[in-house]
């Protein structure tokens, strides 16, 4: 497992802002300008952003930093991604055992008032 | 029913939300007394937490060893570091075959609303390494995610 590379995708997912960018280009790539509109946020602030994303070999894109479309580079994400669920849905069974376990104790309190 | 928003908030950290249909009294309890830690803090089918000891106080020490059909053992425990009955707690945690470098630290908070709890659990790493190792060994135990809703997931991610 390149261990690196999975260090600098969880750092950029850490942030709100890339995550709706990237978001966003799951939808269809999408230029430098296109992806500032919804953020509020400005055009510089994108773009490092941006450089985040390319380094964590989440996003793709030139060099031409202004023009050229980015777009989601999904197998890098899917790696990710795939650790958060699998981790994810350890947790949710233990939870859905903890859900019958709260709801029989709900009863029995409730029966013992 | 709810679900669990798992997320990676700083390079060191899992944390995770969940909402359950109960007081937050009983939500401690059953993170706190080994007569319920026992029936939901499990890993996968099959196996079970027949060692459980929680001296719950400050300083105090908790120990789980869960234990398969086939009789492979785990184990790991900690120390409890700050205890807000029913609504806060801080402990470390460590495992002994520990794959990932130096101990973790959970921070463990419950918020009652209309009679649901929300629990929020924190676990800092002492590195991103040690980080990554928890997050990957999830995978090892042969969970294998679907690539067809990346596109909601990162939607969901976003919000």
């Amino acid at each position: 497992m390149q261990s690196e590379r999975l260090d600098a995708t969880f750092a950029a997912l850490a942030d709100p802002v890339r995550r709706g960018i990237l978001a966003r280009l799951a939808r269809g790539e999408a230029s430098v300008a296109e992806l500032t509109k919804p953020f509020g946020i400005s055009q510089p602030a994108i773009s490092r952003h941006l450089k985040v994303l390319e380094r964590a070999g989440l996003v793709s894109g030139g060099r031409d930093a202004q023009r050229r479309p980015r777009r989601l580079e999904a197998k890098a994400l899917g790696q990710a991604n795939q650790w958060l669920e699998s981790y994810r849905r350890l947790w949710e069974s233990r939870y859905e055992a903890l859900d019958a376990l709260l709801a029989e104790r709900k009863r029995s309190k409730g029966g013992r008032r | 029913m709810s679900k669990l928003d798992l997320s990676t908030p700083g390079d060191r950290e899992i944390s995770w939300t969940r909402v359950f249909d109960a007081p937050r009294d009983l939500v401690f309890e059953a993170h706190t007394k080994c007569e319920h830690v026992k029936r939901w803090l499990l890993g996968p089918p099959g196996w079970t937490m027949p060692v459980c000891r929680i001296d719950l106080r400050v300083g105090g020490a908790y120990r789980y060893e869960w234990k398969n059909e086939k009789g492979t053992v785990m184990g790991m425990g900690g120390v409890f570091r700050e205890i807000v009955v029913p609504e806060r707690i801080v402990a470390t945690e460590k495992f002994d075959d520990a794959w990932y470098p130096g101990q973790a630290v959970g921070t463990t908070v419950l918020i009652e609303k209309n009679g649901r709890t929300t629990l929020t659990v924190t676990m800092l790493y002492e590195s991103k390494e040690a980080r990554d190792a928890v997050l990957a060994s999830g995978m090892e135990r042969g969970l294998e995610a679907s690539y067809d809703h990346l596109a909601e997931t990162l939607v969901s991610m976003a919000r």
